[in-house]
């Protein structure tokens, strides 16, 4: 009574003892991995030929796009662009994350543009000609955006309208909605010293800001790795030795060090960039750590199945919806801060575009079902690379254009081989 | 029989404007039994797992849970007497792994977070005592066979403790191989003294598991058999009604072709 447990023959025997056998059946199908870093890097590769390639590209691709900048301009790769960089990513980046939780859904949301736009111009027109006070102007402005991503996902799950078809007449609605707002003056020019002024504008100057943050992540990081392997241990269910923990620390510590260290060589960590990390980090906790996070994961997977289990589908997609619509909004005010205005071409543009193509070139599946809000910070940090560095070197932006779409396209094609290989090599 | 049955249908009639799907159809089921539901397509197989699910309740007729008449006229009702469905598209979530999907809907949390280690240990210990093996409880549902997304389907059914498994064809579209994984875990499901009520059109399967067939004909009980003691050819007279059909012609026509060999 070993090993030999093939399901054909242990048919007719008796087995009434079930859990002793936990220790010792070890079927010679099961991925069991071995110990150490050899069992890692053998793991890694039946992952990445498995078609499981997580962030890998898009790491690779910044990587590939720092160096290629960097050869053409040695101003790329200096502190004061790269913490530019950051900080104008920081607007884009949050209404992707919106955009994760969507995709994630299976759903599209078109209208964030125009969102986050309307949202800057209420924000401007209750503060500045209305001279309410500026937080509470701020908090109607995001709530704006609650209660119109709340409006489109009813559209959605009550009445049944196809998400897309929602989303794009809120694409033209709410645009339309903010010139209005903006009324004939058309640009509205924010308090330079105000509260959404600071929102990209603020540094913290003290060197030990950026260092201590950096070194509260990764000590947090390695924490909560630590704990939960060691309940893993406790609870008999597969953990990652220490040696592994401690490899994922310093892999997640020497980026953490080096952004931390260029920020304080300009002028130190910016507000912006707080945020924009708490936002991804709580997001990232909500979506993977949370129940409400596992039905929206549910849902993108299988709508039928969520329902069985007892899901109430519909105000899932509402409440994800109103996620997108409250994260352009916010989004909104950090791109409105770094031009100190809101104008007609708020949420304008390529914005729409960027924020999606953000979400999807860090790894988040236009499919459904796969994603994660890291990806919208990987992907975003891709997005602002070029445009920066193609403005370092002077390229028109027809030609920023074509390049980011052809890295927009080339990340699709990655998720869906990807998607592809999953399916052929899971299937023994 | 000794033991009262778990699980006894008394009576139940069911009508979809003209069509009387279900008439007077009785159904008994014990613990530690397994019972093969037959019957061509039409019988009133669906409506009347349906019935017993609380997905479509009838319109007369008796409900006996454990020999006192109890009301099933919502799927949570069946579940909460502990009436498990596994319907035959499986309703799993491709995207999730084997534990975020055997705890989808009734997660365990900690704290108001997921308590991931826990889900991960009782649903090794779930497969475990099941004898099912999977390559890993953390891979996507998606890269599974269908034999295995199958029997998670199964396991997932069981968590709620149920006393009476209804499974709905269980080995449609799965192979040798894996049909024989899933009729083993039937087989499970009964030494552990559950009563499992087996939808399925393969001969083959129903004399393999089952202890007693009911069959199904036009909406009426058409006999019930004891699986060892009847042959194959009884219950698909019973089935089609005659002894008379396209099955037995074409048995006596090959019948009279090897004899002229």
């Amino acid at each position: 009574m070993t090993t030999d447990l093939t399901p054909a023959e242990d048919n007719g025997r008796p087995q009434d003892a079930p859990p002793a056998a936990v220790t010792t059946a070890v079927d010679p199908r099961l991925l069991v991995r071995q110990e150490g870093f050899a069992g890692y890097w053998s793991e890694f590769g039946r992952k990445l030929r498995s078609g499981e390639l997580g962030s890998l590209p898009v790491v690779v691709g910044l990587i590939v796009i720092g160096l290629v900048f960097q050869l053409k301009d040695s101003a790329f790769l200096g502190a004061e662009n790269l913490s530019n960089l950051f900080v104008t990513a920081a607007g884009t980046g949050l209404i992707a994350v919106g955009i994760v939780f969507v995709l994630v859904l299976g759903e599209i949301d078109l209208s964030v543009g125009s969102v986050s736009g309307l949202a800057a111009a209420v924000f401007a027109v209750l503060n500045i000609n209305h001279g309410m006070p500026e937080w509470l102007a701020l908090v109607v402005a995001v709530l704006s955006g609650t209660v119109i991503g709340a409006l489109h996902g009813f559209f959605f799950a009550r009445i049944g309208v196809p998400a897309f078809v929602v989303t794009l007449a809120g694409l033209l609605g709410w645009n339309g909605l903010m010139l209005q707002v903006l009324g004939s003056d058309g640009t509205i020019n924010l308090d330079d010293s105000g509260l959404v002024a600071q929102l990209t504008n603020h540094y913290f100057t003290d060197i030990s800001a950026a260092y201590g943050l950096a070194t509260l992540c990764v000590a947090a990081f390695f924490l909560f790795s630590y704990r939960d392997s060691r309940r893993r241990e406790a609870a008999g269910v597969p953990s990652r030795p220490l040696s592994e923990i401690v490899l994922r620390t310093a892999v997640l510590a020497v980026p953490a060090f080096v952004v931390a260290w260029l920020f304080n060589q300009y002028k130190g960590l910016p507000l912006a960039v707080v945020i924009f990390l708490g936002v991804v980090v709580a997001s990232d906790f909500v979506l993977r750590r949370t129940r409400y996070g596992r039905t929206v994961y549910a849902l993108g997977g299988s709508v039928e199945a969520a329902r069985r289990a007892g899901i109430n589908v519909a105000a899932v997609r509402i409440s994800v919806f109103a996620l997108s619509g409250t994260m352009a909004a916010l989004g909104g005010m950090f791109l409105a801060s770094q031009i100190n205005a809101a104008n007609q071409s708020s949420g304008a543009g390529s914005l729409l575009m960027n924020a999606i193509a953000a979400a999807v070139i860090g790894g988040t599946s236009l499919f459904g079902g796969r994603g994660r809000t890291w990806s919208a910070l990987l992907g975003v940090l891709v997005i602002q690379s070029i445009a920066s560095g193609m403005a370092l070197l002077g390229i028109a932006s027809a030609v920023q254009y074509m390049i980011t779409g052809a890295v927009l396209l080339a990340a699709v094609v990655i998720d869906s081989l990807s998607r592809k290989t999953q399916k052929t090599a899971g299937r023994v | 029989m000794p033991a009262a049955p778990v699980l006894a249908l008394r009576g139940i009639s069911k009508r979809f404007g003209a069509v009387q799907a279900l008439s007077e159809v009785d159904l008994e089921i014990r613990a530690g039994e397994v019972v093969a539901l037959v019957g061509d397509n039409g019988a009133g197989k669906s409506t009347l797992v349906k019935t017993i699910a609380g997905v479509g309740p009838a319109d007369e007729g008796k409900i006996e849970w454990e020999g006192r008449p109890v009301t099933v006229d919502r799927p949570h009702a069946a579940q909460e007497l502990g009436i498990a469905t596994v319907y035959q598209d499986l309703a799993l979530c491709d995207n999730l792994d084997v534990v975020g999907n055997l705890f989808l809907g009734r997660e365990i949390l900690r704290a108001g977070v997921l308590d991931e280690v826990e889900m991960e240990r009782r649903a090794r210990e779930l497969l475990s005592t099941l004898s099912i093996r999977i390559p890993s409880v953390r891979i996507p549902v998606a890269s599974l066979s269908g034999g295995q997304r199958q029997t998670v389907a199964i396991a997932r059914s069981l968590l709620g403790e149920p006393k009476v498994v209804i499974l709905d064809e269980p080995t449609a579209a799965l192979g040798v191989e894996q049909t024989a994984q899933v009729l083993d875990l039937v087989e499970r499901l009964r030494e552990r003294g559950l009563a499992v009520i087996l939808i399925s059109h393969n001969m083959a399967d129903v004399k393999a598991v089952a202890d007693r067939v009911a069959v199904l004909r036009l909406g009426r009980n058409n006999g019930t058999f004891e699986v060892c003691s009847t042959t194959q050819e009884e219950i698909v007279a019973a089935i089609t009604g005659a002894t008379d059909n396209a099955v037995t012609r074409r048995r006596a026509r090959a019948a009279e072709g090897e004899g002229e060999q």
